[in-house]
C-alpha cells in the first residue's frame, strides 16, 4: 500500500494503475478488519450455493460409468442433489473420473481438467481411478488418477454402487463446507 | 464448398465410452468417416497371460460392463472346451436364465442411451428403471448389481436363492406390461420415426462382407443367430424364434432388438419350467497342456463374440485371443454414414449398441 | 446332443448346405500340397496352411464354398520355438460351419498376405494383429496403430515385451 504514489495516479499507464489501485484496496480491506467480515458473513452462503450444484462433467469412461448413469436413474436419482451434468467442461465443477486412465486418454484428461474453471474437484471413482484398479500391470494404463492431478474424494469399489457415488458426493459436501472460501477467494 | 475434419469425442455426450469419430464434412454432409478407438486400451489380452484361470473370470466381466455375464461365460464355455469339462444340466438352464436377464439388461440399458442420443429424458428413465429390476434379481441371486464373477469353469458358483422362480416371474409379468408402453414411446412419436428411419443403410451384402453380426445382422435381413445354428448352453432345448427384419436402416436394428427382448422372456419363462435338480458345478482339471487350443463362441447382445485359448502347460493361459462384436461394427460404421448429415450420427451410432470396453480391451 | 440330431437340425436349418467334412474333402482335393486338415467334423474344420496358400485357399473358400464372414483373426508368439502364428476362423452362413486355419510364420520376418480384399471384417483384426505382433499383411489398406497410441515403438503382446508399469 503505497500512498505516496497517490498524487501521480494520473500519470500511470492503466496496467499500472490496476496493479495499484487493486493492490490499495486488498491492503485496505484486510487491515482494517472489513475482509474478515465479509468472508465471515458471506462464507456459509457461498459454500451453501456451490456445494448444491457440484455439476459435474458428462464423462463415462468404462464400468463405473454405468453406475454413474444408474445414480442418475430414477432409483437413485442424484439429480436432486445437484448432480446436473454438462458436456462443457467450462461449465462444470467436478471432474468424476470413472475408469481406467491410458496412455492415450492422459493429455486429454489433464486438458479437460485445465479447461475447467475453478472452483473445481476431482472426484475418483472406482478402484482404477483410485489406483490403477485390476490392471496393475498393463503397460497403457495410468496407476491412478492422482498422478496427473490433484484429487478431492476417492470413492472406492469395483463398482461403486450408486448410493457409495452419492455418499462420495455427501462428503464433498462436507468438503466444502469446511473449506468455506468467501467472497475474497484467495486463502 | 471446403470439407473439413470434425472430431466427435473422446469428450462427447453422444459417445457411449471413449472413442472419437472422426468426420469429414461438406456443409452438414459426412463424405468419409474414420474411427479412432484405443482410450480404454489396457492389454486385456496381455494381462490374463499373467493370471490363473479363476482369476481370469472377473477380468472378463469388466470387457463389456453392459452384459458382463455375458463374457464371463463366454471365457467359462472355452476352458470347458479346452479342458474337456461336462457341465450339469441344472447350471447350463441357470446360465441361460441369467445371459437372458443380462440380454433384457443391455437392451435396456441400449434403450435409454439411444433415448439420451435422441434427446429423449424419458426414454432414458423409463429403461433405467427397468433394468434396476434386472439388476435386483442378479442381486439376489449372486451379489453384486454389475460384474458379477458368477460363472465358474465347471459351473456356476452358487445355487438360486429362495423365491428365484417367484421373483423372475413378477419381474417378467410387469417387464411384458410395460414394453409395449416403451415401444409406443419410441414408434408412435413422429420425432424419433423421423430420425430413425432411412437413416445408416446397411444391406445385407455389406452386412455379412464386413463381418458385423448380432442384431445389426438381423437388422438388415441375414437370419442367423448362433444360439440357433450352433447351439450352446440349453437353446436347443426351449422353443423361440429368432427376430429379423428387413428394412436395413437404423429403425430395424431398434426393432429387432425390442422383439428380442420380448423372446428373451419367453425364453426365461421356459427354462423355469424346465430346470432340472441336481449339482451345479463340477470339478475340472486345472492345468491344460502346452499348445492345446480351443474356442468358442456365443451370441452376445451386441453380436458374435468368439474366445480362442491356447494352454501353456500350467494354470496359465498362453494367449487368450477375444473377438468383440462392437470392434467390427465400429469399422464398419463408415459403411453405414457415408452421405448422411452430422445430426444423423448419434441415431446410427445409437443404434449400433456401441460398448467401448469390449473393443479396445 | 447326439450328432446324429445335429446333423438333422442342421440339414433342416440349411437345406442345401454341406458339412464341414464335405467341405474338407473339398479342400484336400483341390489343395493337395500347402494345406493340411487336420480334423474335420458336422460343423468345423481345422487345417494348417501354408503361408503362401492361404491366399489361394481363402479365395476358394469364399467363391465356392459360401464362407462369408471372417469371426476372427489373431496373432500368436511362440518364442520359444522362433515362430509367430496367425489364427484364422471364417464362418459360412449358408453351411453354418466354421473353419479354423493356422498360418506359421518365421518370428524374424513375419509376413503373410491380407485377406481384407475379400473380406472386409478383417481389415480391424488384422491393424491389431500388426499393432500388438508386428506381423505384416501384405496388401492391407491401412496397417497403422489402432488400439495403442501412435508413435508406439514397441509391440507390446510380443513374449519378449514385458508388460510392467510403464505409465
Amino acid at each position: 500500500m503505497d500512498l505516496r504514489l497517490a498524487p501521480n495516479a494520473i500519470g500511470m499507464t492503466s496496467v499500472e494503475f490496476m496493479a495499484w489501485s487493486t493492490d490499495l484496496m486488498e491492503q485496505l480491506a484486510k487491515y482494517t478488519g472489513i475482509k474478515k467480515a465479509v468472508d465471515k458473513l458471506t462464507a456459509p452462503i457461498w459454500s451453501w450455493a456451490i456445494r448444491n450444484a457440484t455439476v459435474p462433467l458428462h464423462f463415462g469412461i468404462a464400468c463405473c460409468a454405468l453406475e454413474m448413469a444408474a445414480a442418475s436413474g430414477p432409483r437413485f436419482d442424484a439429480e436432486r442433489l445437484g448432480m446436473i451434468y454438462r458436456s462443457s467442461p467450462r461449465q462444470t465443477e467436478v471432474l468424476l473420473v470413472n475408469g481406467w486412465v491410458t496412455a492415450k486418454l492422459r493429455p486429454d484428461l489433464r486438458r479437460l481438467y485445465e479447461q475447467m474453471a475453478e472452483p473445481r474437484w476431482v472426484v475418483a471413482m472406482g478402484e482404477c481411478a483410485i489406483s490403477g484398479g485390476p490392471w496393475y500391470d498393463s503397460h497403457n494404463t495410468v496407476q491412478g488418477v492422482d498422478t496427473m492431478m490433484p484429487v478431492d474424494v476417492y470413492i472406492p469399489g469395483c463398482p461403486p454402487r450408486p448410493e457409495a457415488m452419492i455418499d462420495g458426493f455427501m462428503k464433498l459436501h462436507i468438503k466444502i463446507t469446511k473449506e468455506m472460501k468467501g467472497t475474497f477467494l484467495d486463502e | 464448398m471446403a470439407e473439413m475434419w470434425l472430431n466427435m469425442g473422446p469428450q462427447h455426450p453422444m459417445t457411449h465410452g471413449l472413442w472419437n469419430l472422426r468426420v469429414k464434412v461438406d456443409g452438414e454432409t459426412i463424405t468419409e468417416a474414420e474411427p479412432v478407438i484405443g482410450y480404454l486400451h489396457r492389454g486385456w489380452e496381455k494381462l490374463t497371460e499373467n493370471r490363473k484361470f479363476a482369476q481370469i473370470i472377473p477380468m472378463a466381466d469388466r470387457l463389456c460392463y453392459g452384459a458382463s455375464m455375458s463374457w464371463s461365460h463366454l471365457y467359462c464355455l472355452t476352458m470347458e472346451n479346452l479342458l474337456e469339462v461336462e457341465v450339469p444340466e441344472r447350471a447350463k438352464y441357470i446360465r441361460t436364465i441369467v445371459l437372458e436377464a443380462q440380454r433384457i439388461g443391455s437392451h435396456l440399458m441400449w434403450l435409454a442411451a439411444l433415448g439420451t442420443d435422441l434427446g429423449s429424458y424419458t426414454v432414458f428413465l423409463y429403461p433405467v428403471r427397468e433394468r434396476e429390476l434386472f439388476l435386483d434379481l442378479m442381486q439376489n441371486l449372486c451379489g453384486a448389481r454389475m460384474t458379477y464373477n458368477y460363472p465358474r469353469i465347471g459351473g456356476v458358483r452358487n445355487d438360486v436363492p429362495a423365491n428365484f422362480e417367484r421373483d423372475f416371474t413378477r419381474v417378467l409379468n410387469h417387464f411384458e406390461k410395460r414394453l409395449p408402453d416403451y415401444e409406443a414411446l419410441c414408434d408412435q412419436s413422429t420425432v424419433f420415426r423421423m430420425r430413425m428411419e432411412d437413416i445408416g443403410y446397411l444391406s445385407a451384402e455389406q452386412a455379412k462382407n464386413l463381418g458385423v453380426t448380432g442384431p445389426n445382422l438381423r437388422g438388415s435381413g441375414v437370419d442367423y443367430d448362433v444360439r440357433r445354428d450352433d447351439p450352446y448352453e440349453v437353446y436347443d432345448q426351449v422353443d423361440w424364434k429368432v427376430c429379423v427384419e428387413k428394412t436395413c436402416d437404423a429403425y430395424a436394428r431398434y426393432r429387432v432388438k425390442m422383439d428380442e427382448m420380448r423372446e428373451s422372456c419367453n425364453i426365461i419363462r421356459q427354462c423355469i419350467k424346465k430346470m432340472p435338480k441336481g449339482a451345479i458345478r463340477v470339478k475340472a482339471p486345472r492345468t491344460a497342456p502346452r499348445g492345446k487350443t480351443a474356442w468358442a463362441h456365443v451370441e452376445d447382445p451386441r453380436g458374435e463374440g468368439f474366445m480362442y485359448v491356447i494352454g501353456n502347460g500350467d494354470d496359465q493361459p498362453y494367449r487368450l485371443k477375444v473377438r468383440s462384436p462392437i470392434f467390427v461394427t465400429v469399422s464398419a460404421a463408415p459403411a453405414m454414414l457415408v452421405g448422411y448429415k452430422v445430426a444423423d450420427v448419434p441415431a446410427i451410432m445409437g443404434s449400433v449398441d456401441m460398448c467401448l470396453g469390449e473393443t479396445d480391451r | 446332443m447326439s450328432e446324429v440330431r445335429k446333423m438333422q437340425q442342421r440339414i433342416g436349418l440349411a437345406p442345401g448346405g454341406k458339412t464341414g467334412d464335405v467341405l474338407a474333402q473339398e479342400i484336400i482335393q483341390r489343395f493337395p500340397q500347402g494345406v493340411t486338415v487336420t480334423k474335420a467334423t458336422l460343423n468345423r474344420f481345422y487345417a494348417q496352411v501354408d503361408k503362401g496358400m492361404l491366399l489361394k485357399l481363402a479365395n476358394f473358400m469364399k467363391e465356392h464354398q459360401d464362407f462369408e464372414h471372417v469371426t476372427s483373426v489373431g496373432g500368436v508368439d511362440w518364442l520359444a520355438e522362433k515362430k509367430m502364428q496367425v489364427v484364422y476362423h471364417i464362418t459360412s452362413y449358408a453351411n453354418k460351419v466354421t473353419a479354423e486355419l493356422v498360418v506359421d510364420l518365421p518370428r524374424d520376418k513375419p509376413e503373410v498376405d491380407s485377406i481384407t480384399p475379400l473380406w472386409g471384417g478383417a481389415n480391424w483384426h488384422e491393424r491389431e494383429t500388426w499393432d500388438m505382433f508386428g506381423i505384416v499383411f501384405i496388401g492391407h489398406p491401412k496397417l497403422e496403430r489402432l488400439l495403442n497410441p501412435d508413435g508406439t515403438e514397441v509391440f507390446p503382446f510380443r513374449k519378449d515385451f514385458v508388460s510392467g508399469r510403464r505409465v
